[in-house]
C-alpha cells in the first residue's frame, strides 16, 4: 500500500502565488490545501494534520504572528513564512515565535523547494537520533568523539565554537536567529550581545570554510541570523 | 534585625554623601592658606605650592596676588602665568580688579586668588571676592586663596573684641568650612614681630598707627590661638566627615541641632554669631528664625531690613533661615523647634527692664512652654562692640527721619482731631449738664475716647482720655471751672475714665492693626489665587507671558518682562509690551538663568542694577528669567513681597513647563502619526509591488520545471522573464529604500559586526550577476568590528557589485578590498573595465544618473544614490575614482569607534 502523500497547508491571500506554489509542491509529491484567511488556515491546521504549513505574514485578515503563537501552542508542524524584504523585524519575530524558515518575496520555486525539503527532512529526523558523524563540504564532525576534521587535518575548536557548531548541525538547513543562538550557547542572560555570535561565527568560518569571505556552508541571513547548509549550491 | 540596623550607616547620611560627592566631582577644589594675621607668609606659601604644581605640569595661573613689594614673594611669581587685571572705573579713578570673566575664559586648571575677604569695586559682578571664587569653583577650576582669621564672619566680633580693631570685610564660615583643604600658615608671635621690625610685613600707609596698635604681642598670641583653634575645629569636622564617609557609625545625633531667634535688638548679630560658633563646636546643623509680630511689623522699614540682614548673616554662617509671622513669639519658636526636631534654643538675654513684677523674660516663657528644650541665653555686652554696632546702625538706618512727611502730617492731624473731638463734646455737654446726671456726662466722654481710638489709633486715644478727664474735671465737677475737686469720689471716676480710655485705645489700635495685616494677607492670597487661576488656563507661551506681565504690574506696581531661552539656551525678551523704562541687561539675565540664582537688585550678584532677575525654576530645569523693576524699589526689599514675587515666579515657571510639555506631546503625536502613515504607505506599496513580481518569478520558474521539458527557446524565454522580474524586484527594493532613507525616518539598526560577514552575504546575494566575472576579495583577518546596519551596508555592497558587473565586459576582474585608515574603515570595489566618464565622478551619485547616457545597460541609476544616502547616514563617505591602470574604483568609509570587548573574555571563561 502506498504511503499517504504528505500534506501541506498554504495560507496565502494572493491567488497567483498560491497557484505556482501549489504546482511546485504537487510536483514534489505533496498534497496541498490552500486557504486565503488565517482563520481558515488555523482550522485546517487542526483538522488536516499537515506535515508543513506555508504562511504569508502579510495576510489581510490579521497578524501572522498571532497565527504562529496560536499554532505553536499545540503543534510543532514545520512552518515556512513568506514575507517582503522591509519586514526584517517581522521575520525575526516569526522565527523567534517558532517559524522554521522564511522566504523573502520575490522568491523562486527552487529556493522554496530547497526550504521545504530541509524542513521536512528535519521533521523526519527529529525522532531519529542524530548520526554521530555529520559532514558538510570537506568538513567532518564526529559528534560522539567530539572531533572535527577538515580534509585530513584535525581542527581545534574552543568549547564555545564547538557548542555553536553542534547547534548549527542540530538545526541544519534552518535559520537560527541571533537571539536563539545566544540563548542556546551563551545562556538567556546574553540575548542582547549580538556581537558575540558574529565574532564566533567568524572564527568558525575561518577554521572551516575554504574562503571565509565567501562562505558556502555557514551562511549569513543578513540582519536575521545564520543557516548551516550541508550541500552547497553550484 | 535591630542589631544589624544599628551598625548600618544611616541611608540619609549616605545619600547626603553621594550628593556631596556628585557636587564635588564637578566643582573645582578650594585650598585656603589660613593665617592669624598679615605677615605670616600665606601668599609666600601659596606661591611656593603653586610653583611646585606647575613643575608637575599643572596649568597654573595667577588671578591676583598682592606681593606688597616684598621681593622674596615677588621672586616666587617667577615664570607663573599672570592673568591681566581688569580696570574698573570708580569715582573717576581706574581701579584694578581681579578679572573674573578673563579667568573663566582662560579656564586654567588652577588659579591663585589672593585675599579671599577682599571687597570688589562697586560695579563688579559680585560685591565680594569670595563670591568670584565660588563662581570659579562652580566652573570646575581649582582655586588657591589666602585668608586671615579676623576676616572669618563668626570670629569677626571676637577678634574685634580682642584687638579693638573691627574689620568689615568678612567671609562666611561656610566658605571656610566647605573648602577642600585648609593649610594653616603659622609662625610664633615673636618671629612675626621680628619680621615687622625688619619691615617685612606690609602695612598700608594710612593704617600704620592703628596697625601698630594691632601688632601687639598679646593680640598676636590671641589671634594665633584663634586661628589654631578654628583650624582644629575644622579638622575635627573633616574627621567627622571621614567617619560618615567610611560609615564608622553615626557620631552625632541629628537631634543635636540648634535654633536661634533673631530679634530687633542691636545684640541680635552677636546672638547669631554665638549660635554659629556653638553649632560649629557641636557639629550640628542650626536654624535661625525671625518671628515677626505685629509690633515688629510696625517698625520702620530700615529697621526691618536690619533684622532681615541679621537673618541673612545667619544664612551666610550656615544656618537654615525662616521668617514666621505670628503674634506670639514664644509659642511659634517652640512650634518651629518641635517641627524641625531642634533640641537646643539659643536666645539673647532680654534687657534688664521689667515694668511689672509678673512680666516674665522670654527665656522664662520659653522654659515654661517647653521644659525639655535646652536653653542657651547669650549675655548682653556693652563697650567696643556696641560702639561698633551703633556706628553701623547710624549709617544704615536713617530711622525715624525716613518716614514720609505725609505720614507725619497725618499723625499730627490725628492728635488735632482728638483734641477737637474733646472740645466739641465738652461744648455739646455744657447745656446737657443742667438736665443730666454727671455719670451720663462721663459716659459721653468715654464714648468719645472709644470713637477716637477706633478712628485715630492709640496715641490719639490716650490724648483724648487725658483731655476728657481734664475737661470733665474743669467744666463739670464742682467746683466748676477749676481743677480742684471737692468730692474725693471723682478721683475714682477720673482714674476709671483714664483707664477705660487707654485700654480701649490699645485694644482698638491692635485690632485695627491686625485687620490691616489680615487685609494685606488677603490681598496677597487673592493676587496669588488670581495668577494661579489665570495661568492654569494658559495653553500657549504668549498667554503665559501676557498673564505674568499683567499680574506683576497689578500686584507689584512694577514693570516686568519674561525672558525665555531659545533652543540653544540663549535668553531673549518676549514681552512686546515691555516698558522702555525696563532696560533689561541680557547679560545679567543670562547669568541668573545659567546659575539658577536671582541676580540684580537686592541680591548678592550685581546689586547695583535697578532690575531684579529671578530665574524661573521649574521641576525639570530653568524655564526662563523674570525681570522686574518696581517703581517703588523698597517694595521689593520687603520680605513678604519678595516671597510673593518668588511664588509668582514659581507659578510662572510651572506654567511655562506645562505649556512646554503640551507642545512636546503635540509634536510627538504629529511625528508618530506621520511616521505611522509613511510606514503603512511604504508597507502597502512594498506588498503591492512585490506580490505580482513574486508571481512572475514563481510562474516563470515553474514553466522551466514543467514536464515534459520546454524547448530550448521556450526555456530561454522563461528564464528571461524570471531574470527581468528579479531585476525589477531589486529596483523596487532600491526605490523603497531610497524613499525610507530620504524621509529621514529610517532607524539604523546599528550592530557591532565583522565586515567579512556582510561581504559574504552581499557576494551571495549578487551571486547570479557575478557569474561571468572574476571576484577577488581582500579582507585582512584582523579587522576590528565595525558598527553598522548590516542590511543597508549589504545593499551598498550589492549595488556596487552590481554596478561593476553591469558596466564591465564579461571576464573582467572585480576586486573588493578593505583596510583601516586612521579612525575609519575603508572599503573599495574596483574593476578593470572601461572606467567612469572623466568629470562625472561626482555626478554618478545623483539620483537617476547613469554612467552612460543612452546605454542598453538596464537600470535607472538609483543604486549609487542609495549607496551615498546609506553611507552618509552612517557618518561615512563614498567617492568614485579612476583605478590606476584603467577601470573604476568606488571607495566608502565607515567610522571605527570602540567595539565592545566581552567576546574574547567569554572564551577564556568557557575554555
Amino acid at each position: 500500500m502506498a504511503e499517504p502523500l504528505p500534506v501541506a497547508i498554504l495560507v496565502e491571500d494572493e491567488r497567483q502565488i498560491r497557484r505556482f506554489v501549489r504546482t511546485a509542491l504537487e510536483a514534489e509529491g505533496w498534497s496541498v490545501h490552500e486557504t486565503d484567511t488565517l482563520r481558515q488556515g488555523l482550522t485546517d491546521a487542526g483538522t488536516r494534520k499537515p506535515d508543513l504549513i506555508i504562511l504569508d505574514l502579510g495576510m489581510p485578515d490579521g497578524d501572522g504572528m498571532d497565527f504562529l503563537r496560536d499554532l505553536r501552542g499545540w503543534s510543532n508542524v514545520p512552518v515556512i513564512v513568506l514575507s517582503a524584504r522591509v519586514e526584517e523585524r517581522d521575520k525575526i519575530e516569526a522565527l523567534d515565535a517558532g517559524a522554521d524558515d522564511y522566504l523573502t518575496k520575490p522568491f523562486g520555486v527552487g529556493e522554496l523547494l530547497a526550504r521545504v525539503r530541509a524542513a521536512s527532512r528535519r521533521r523526519r529526523d527529529a525522532g531519529v537520533a542524530l548520526g554521530s558523524i555529520f559532514e558538510f563540504g570537506d568538513v567532518k564532525i564526529d559528534l560522539s568523539l567530539r572531533t572535527v576534521h577538515k580534509g585530513e587535518a584535525p581542527i581545534h575548536l574552543t568549547p564555545i565554537e564547538y557548542r555553536l557548531l553542534t547547534l548549527l548541525i542540530a538545526n541544519a538547513g534552518k535559520v537560527l536567529t541571533h537571539r536563539q543562538i545566544l540563548r542556546e550557547v551563551w545562556g538567556p542572560s546574553h540575548t542582547e550581545d549580538g556581537h558575540y555570535v558574529r565574532v564566533y561565527m567568524g572564527h568558525l568560518r575561518q577554521k572551516l570554510e575554504n574562503d571565509p569571505a565567501q562562505p558556502r556552508h555557514i551562511l549569513t541571513e543578513t540582519a536575521v541570523g545564520y543557516r548551516l547548509v550541508q550541500s552547497a549550491r553550484g | 534585625m535591630p542589631t544589624s540596623s544599628e551598625q548600618r550607616p544611616d541611608p540619609d547620611l549616605l545619600l547626603a554623601k553621594v550628593k556631596r560627592q556628585e557636587a564635588v566631582a564637578q566643582r573645582g577644589k578650594l585650598r585656603i592658606y589660613f593665617g592669624s594675621s598679615a605677615g605670616v607668609g600665606k601668599t609666600y606659601a601659596m606661591l611656593a605650592a603653586a610653583r611646585k604644581l606647575k613643575v608637575e605640569g599643572r596649568d597654573v595661573v595667577i588671578g591676583i596676588v598682592e606681593t606688597h613689594g616684598r621681593s622674596e614673594t615677588a621672586a616666587l611669581v617667577g615664570d607663573l602665568a599672570v592673568l591681566p587685571l581688569k580696570a574698573m572705573p570708580y569715582k573717576g579713578k581706574d581701579l584694578s580688579e581681579f578679572d573674573l570673566d578673563g579667568a573663566l575664559l582662560r579656564r586654567p586648571s588652577l588659579i591663585l586668588v589672593d585675599e579671599l575677604a577682599h571687597s570688589n569695586v562697586h560695579g563688579a559682578r559680585h560685591p565680594k571676592r569670595w563670591q568670584d571664587v565660588e563662581e570659579l569653583l562652580a566652573a570646575g577650576i581649582d582655586v588657591f586663596t589666602t585668608l586671615n582669621v579676623q576676616h572669618l564672619e563668626s570670629l569677626n566680633d571676637v577678634v574685634g573684641g580682642i584687638t579693638n580693631v573691627r574689620v568689615w570685610e568678612t567671609v562666611p564660615d561656610t566658605v571656610f568650612d566647605d573648602a577642600d583643604e585648609v593649610v594653616l600658615v603659622d609662625i610664633p608671635a615673636e618671629e612675626l614681630l621680628e619680621r615687622l621690625k625688619a619691615g617685612k610685613v606690609y602695612l598700608p600707609q594710612q593704617a600704620e598707627r592703628a596697625a601698630h596698635n594691632f601688632f601687639r604681642k598679646g593680640n598676636l598670641m590671641a589671634l594665633r590661638e584663634l586661628a589654631l583653634r578654628r583650624t582644629a575645629d575644622r579638622i575635627e569636622g573633616d574627621v567627622q566627615a571621614y567617619r560618615v564617609d567610611k560609615s564608622i557609625g553615626s557620631v552625632w545625633k541629628t537631634a543635636n541641632a540648634l535654633l536661634t531667634c533673631v530679634g530687633p535688638d542691636a545684640g541680635a548679630e552677636r546672638v547669631v554669631r554665638a549660635a554659629a560658633r556653638l553649632a560649629g563646636q557641636l557639629n550640628a546643623e542650626w536654624h535661625a528664625i525671625y518671628v515677626e509680630t505685629p509690633g515688629l511689623q510696625r517698625l520702620p522699614a530700615p529697621r526691618r531690613e536690619k533684622i532681615l540682614g541679621t537673618l541673612n548673616l545667619a544664612k551666610e554662617l550656615g544656618a537654615m533661615t525662616a521668617v514666621i509671622a505670628d503674634a506670639d513669639v514664644a509659642v511659634s519658636v517652640i512650634a518651629y523647634a518641635r517641627s524641625h526636631n531642634l533640641s537646643k534654643l539659643v536666645i539673647g538675654r532680654d534687657p534688664a527692664r521689667r515694668l511689672w513684677p509678673w512680666q516674665r523674660s522670654s527665656g522664662q516663657k520659653l522654659a515654661m512652654l517647653a521644659p525639655d528644650i535646652d536653653l542657651v541665653e547669650i549675655g548682653r555686652t556693652d563697650g567696643v562692640m556696641q560702639n561698633g554696632d551703633a556706628k553701623n546702625s547710624a549709617s544704615s538706618w536713617p530711622a525715624p527721619g525716613a518716614e514720609s512727611s505725609d505720614r507725619r502730617k497725618f499723625k499730627r492731624l490725628r492728635y488735632l482731631w482728638a483734641a477737637l473731638a474733646c472740645v466739641a463734646v465738652t461744648l455739646l455737654s455744657m447745656p446737657l449738664a443742667a438736665h443730666f446726671d454727671r455719670s451720663n456726662i462721663v459716659a459721653i466722654f468715654i464714648l468719645t475716647v472709644v470713637l477716637v481710638a477706633v478712628r485715630f489709633g492709640r496715641g490719639a486715644a490716650a490724648l483724648a482720655a487725658v483731655l476728657s478727664v481734664l475737661s470733665f474735671d474743669y467744666f463739670f465737677v464742682p467746683p466748676r471751672f477749676s481743677f480742684a475737686v471737692s468730692d474725693v469720689q471723682y478721683i475714682l471716676t477720673f482714674i476709671i475714665m483714664l483707664a477705660v480710655g487707654l485700654i480701649t485705645g490699645q485694644l482698638t489700635a491692635g485690632l485695627r492693626f491686625q485687620a490691616r495685616v489680615a487685609g494685606h494677607r488677603e490681598e496677597r492670597a487673592g493676587s496669588l489665587y488670581e495668577i494661579a487661576r489665570d495661568l492654569s488656563g494658559a495653553v500657549q507661551i504668549d498667554q503665559v507671558v501676557k498673564i505674568s506681565d499683567e499680574s506683576i504690574q497689578r500686584t507689584f506696581r512694577a514693570n516686568a518682562a519674561l525672558l525665555l531661552p531659545n533652543a540653544a539656551g540663549q535668553l531673549a525678551a518676549t514681552s512686546s509690551r515691555t516698558d522702555p523704562a525696563l532696560n533689561v541687561d541680557i547679560g545679567i539675565a543670562q547669568w541668573a538663568f545659567d546659575k539658577g540664582q536671582p541676580a540684580g537688585f537686592g541680591t548678592d550678584t550685581l546689586p547695583g542694577s535697578e532690575v531684579l532677575y529671578i530665574p524661573l525654576r521649574a521641576p525639570t530645569r530653568a524655564r526662563g528669567v523674570l525681570a522686574v523693576k518696581a517703581r517703588n524699589r523698597r517694595l521689593l526689599r520687603i520680605p513678604e513681597q519678595r516671597q510673593l514675587l518668588d511664588t509668582f515666579a514659581a507659578l510662572i515657571a510651572i506654567a511655562l513647563e506645562r505649556v512646554h510639555y503640551v507642545e512636546v506631546a503635540q509634536d510627538a503625536l504629529v511625528r508618530i502619526e506621520s511616521e505611522r502613515l509613511r510606514n503603512s504607505l511604504l508597507a502597502a506599496l512594498s506588498h503591492d509591488l512585490r506580490t505580482p513580481l513574486t508571481v512572475l518569478v514563481g510562474l516563470a520558474e515553474s514553466l522551466t520545471l514543467t514536464k515534459p521539458a520546454l524547448s530550448p527557446a521556450q526555456r530561454d524565454s522563461a528564464e528571461a522573464i524570471q531574470d527581468e522580474a528579479r531585476r525589477m524586484g531589486t529596483l523596487v527594493s532600491n526605490l523603497l529604500d531610497m524613499a525610507r532613507i530620504e524621509s529621514g525616518e529610517v532607524k539604523l539598526n546599528l550592530q557591532w559586526q565583522p565586515l567579512e560577514e556582510v561581504v559574504g552575504s552581499a557576494l551571495n546575494e549578487a551571486h547570479g550577476m557575478l557569474k561571468q566575472h572574476l571576484v577577488e576579495v581582500h579582507i585582512p583577518r584582523d579587522l576590528p568590528l565595525v558598527r553598522f546596519d548590516a542590511l543597508l551596508i549589504e545593499r551598498v555592497l550589492v549595488n556596487l557589485l552590481e554596478n561593476a558587473s553591469k558596466y564591465t565586459p564579461p571576464g573582467s576582474r572585480i576586486r573588493l578590498a578593505a583596510e583601516v585608515i586612521a579612525d575609519r574603515l575603508s572599503v573599495s570595489i574596483s574593476d578593470d573595465g572601461p572606467g567612469l566618464p572623466v568629470g562625472r565622478e561626482e555626478a554618478v551619485f545623483q539620483k537617476f544618473t547613469r554612467g552612460e547616457r543612452e546605454s542598453a545597460t538596464p537600470g535607472v541609476g538609483l543604486g549609487l544614490a542609495i549607496c551615498r544616502a546609506i553611507i552618509e547616514s552612517h557618518q561615512g563617505k563614498i567617492i568614485a575614482t579612476h583605478r590606476a591602470g584603467g577601470g573604476a574604483r568606488f571607495t566608502f568609509t565607515l567610522p571605527l569607534g570602540h567595539p565592545p570587548e566581552a567576546a574574547e573574555e567569554a572564551e577564556a571563561a568557557n575554555g
